[in-house]
């Protein structure tokens, strides 16, 4: 409606006209694609939604023999271990970038930047057998019981090790998505003007304050926005979780626990699901995913707009967007 | 030029779909069987260039959707459909069991290479989770002349849902009231305790990688890649090697109870040589296919049906899955039969 009073009160070029349109179009199908899939889920989980109603997501006893479903623990399981993969990639990523743009030769960082991004090009199912035969025996020789011995009175580090596992996943997740946060973070960096980390410099800052008064102060909101690019990819990530998260359907409080995600519970189950009640409950965790999705995504948003009013520093300059 | 030959391309892809499209015979199901049935497939299309027969291994529940939808011309499962899936169908369904598969126990006891011997009981209190050690007094007890070492044991089951699994929990369900009760059998179940790998080779991979682990997978898998697996003691009390010849048996002594459409769970079987965790494969058909709808494919699938549970066998034990017992071919035969395609 607005394209057309736009169109009345301003003279516009024919042209100009059918390139709106040729942009318009894609841009509305895919949001009608999204409506789309988003009804399609909900209809098609419409016998559980009946049958079981919010228990399908308060209770944890996922039981295809009896048709009892609570996806409790799947839940809880994307949630954490994208967490984790969060809490280890950001520092980790930021790091990457800051030592590509801000302390190696340029010679190196461009070397070592493409290796980097080399990650992101390895297929999931190969990240799986890794994690398999090299994370997972480490993790359980060598990581867990360390854990277990410094900080065992957590209960985050307590029970068997057996290397598959909660934090397996999380640091699978961890490698799978530092490519993307360093690489978005590394163009974030290399976008800011020179002259604001030379203004730092000429009034004395150490090299340290220089990146964090004028890189990292001015680049917050830039990392935020990176780090949600990676936490989307570790929220549906399926096939390498899958191999190394232990699938069992419980909520642990222990990272050496077994868990599942909702990736991999669609992933495992889907193909071999014969009643009617047990496909409905895959396709609303489907649903749910969708749900947690978005929420998080959301209170992301949410937090950039306010992070930044409470971060900017009176002294920073507009800086990088 | 580019161009050209792209359009030359497009050109004989769609006129070559096109001349198959009208003889293509649709499948779709299990991945058990589905080494030997793209051989089967193979080898009779040398014999009747006519009949194309494509097949797609979804998986078990995905062949028995499809077949209910009629998006395919038969499908093809390792558990048989049930009562309810059976009256969602508007046409009769047949099962026509093809060959036989087992799953076997496989383990990674520290010290201990091979010659383990396991009872029904064992590998229900196993994967109850009440028997947690290695040297527990029972698996002692069966097992003298084994140094069973005090490990913990873990257990590893499919994370995915399986044909394997579901024969497996048969199996437990059927010699362990307790596992009945409390856990049951289906492709996917709440297992009490343990891992869960993806696949054969997610099971292997973590029982190879994790020592005291215990895991299940198929024979076929076992065979191919290897494993060390245990022996079974059976109803009869006799401790049997899984192998093709036990896994025929199995099917062979339960032939006395095999019910007309062969819908049957031939898990703890009798007979001395039966391997108590076995079971059949199927091809679902639909038992009336009327030429409007199905054209020849109908006479094509009987014809088909025909030589695989006669020539076909031929090719069941070089790729280790069991062949149907002679004594039950005629059943079978008979069975086929009583389709209706012209």
């Amino acid at each position: 409606m607005r394209f057309k009073l736009n169109r009345k009160k301003r003279e516009v070029h024919l042209g100009d006209r059918v390139f709106a349109f040729i942009l318009k179009v894609p841009s509305v199908a895919l949001v009608l694609l999204l409506v789309s899939i988003a009804y399609y889920l909900f209809r098609n989980a419409l016998p559980v939604i009946h049958k079981q109603g919010w228990s399908f997501v308060t209770t944890s006893v996922w039981d295809p023999v009896n048709d009892v479903y609570g996806a409790l623990p799947v839940v809880y399981g994307t949630v954490v271990s994208s967490f984790i993969a969060i809490l280890i990639s950001t520092p980790l990523s930021v790091g990457v970038a800051l030592f590509l743009t801000e302390i190696a030769p340029t010679r190196v960082g461009r070397v070592v930047g493409f290796l980097v991004e080399m990650l992101a090009a390895i297929p999931s199912v190969v990240y799986g057998l890794w994690g398999i035969f090299v994370l997972a025996p480490w993790l359980r020789t060598t990581v867990e019981p360390f854990l277990a011995k410094t900080m065992g009175f957590l209960p985050f580090f307590q029970g068997a090790p057996y290397g598959v596992g909660m934090l397996a996943a999380g640091i699978i997740l961890a490698i799978m998505i530092t490519p993307t946060i360093s690489s978005i973070s590394r163009e974030i960096f290399n976008a800011i003007p020179r002259v604001q980390r030379e203004a730092a410099l000429a009034l004395g800052s150490t090299r340290w304050e220089m990146m964090r008064l004028s890189v990292l102060q001015s680049a917050r909101r830039g990392i935020i926005g990176a780090v949600i690019l990676g936490l989307g990819r570790a929220l549906g990530e399926t096939m390498a979780v899958t191999m190394l998260i232990g699938n069992r359907h419980e909520v642990s409080a222990s990272l050496f626990a077994p868990g599942s995600t909702m990736a991999s519970i669609i992933a495992n189950e889907y193909a071999e699901a014969t009643s009617d009640v047990h496909v409905a409950a895959l396709v609303e965790v489907g649903l749910l995913l969708f749900a947690v999705t978005f929420v998080i995504n959301s209170l992301a948003r949410l937090f950039i707009s306010r992070g930044f009013r409470w971060g900017a520093p009176s002294n920073s300059p507009g800086g990088a967007k | 030029m580019k161009k050209f030959s792209a359009l030359v391309l497009t050109l004989a892809f769609s006129l070559g779909t096109s001349a198959f499209a009208a003889n293509m015979i649709n499948g779709a199901g299990a991945t058990f069987p589905y080494p030997l049935y793209s051989k089967w497939f193979s080898d009779y299309q040398k014999i009747d260039p006519e009949t194309q027969i494509n097949y797609q291994s979804i998986g078990s529940g995905g062949g028995i959707r499809q077949f209910l939808e009629k998006t395919v011309d038969f499908g093809a499962t390792d558990s048989p459909m049930t009562d309810e899936q059976l009256s969602k169908s508007s046409i009769p369904v047949v099962h026509i069991p093809t060959v036989l598969g087992a799953v076997v126990l496989t383990y990674n006891v520290p010290g201990l290479a091979t010659g383990l011997k396991l009872s029904a009981e064992i590998v229900s209190e196993i994967f109850l989770g009440k028997i947690t050690k290695w040297n527990d007094p029972k698996l002692v007890t069966l097992n003298p002349g084994l140094k069973l070492p005090e490990d913990a044991v873990l257990v590893v089951h499919r994370s995915d849902g399986s044909g394997t699994s579901g024969i497996f929990t048969d199996y437990l369900a059927k010699v362990s009231p307790e596992w009945k009760t409390k856990v049951g059998a289906g492709t996917a179940v709440n297992w009490p305790v343990g891992l869960g790998g993806k696949g054969n080779e997610g099971v292997t991979g973590l029982v190879k990688q994790t020592p005291g682990a215990i895991g299940y997978v198929e024979l076929i898998y076992a065979k191919n890649n290897q494993l060390t697996y245990a022996w079974v003691k059976n109803k009869a009390g006799s401790v049997v090697e899984p192998n093709t010849k036990s896994v025929s048996a199995a099917a062979a002594g339960s032939l006395k109870s095999m019910p007309a459409d062969f819908r049957v769970s031939i898990t703890d079987a009798e007979g001395k040589d039966s391997y108590p965790i076995s079971g059949f494969t199927y091809l679902l058909v639909y038992k009336t296919m009327a030429p409007e709808q199905f054209k020849d494919k109908g006479a094509k699938i009987v014809k088909f049906l025909h030589w695989a549970i006669k020539e076909g066998q031929a090719s069941a034990e070089p790729l280790f899955y069991a062949p149907l017992p002679k004594a039950m071919l005629s059943k079978v035969e008979a069975k086929i039969n009583e389709i209706q395609a012209k």
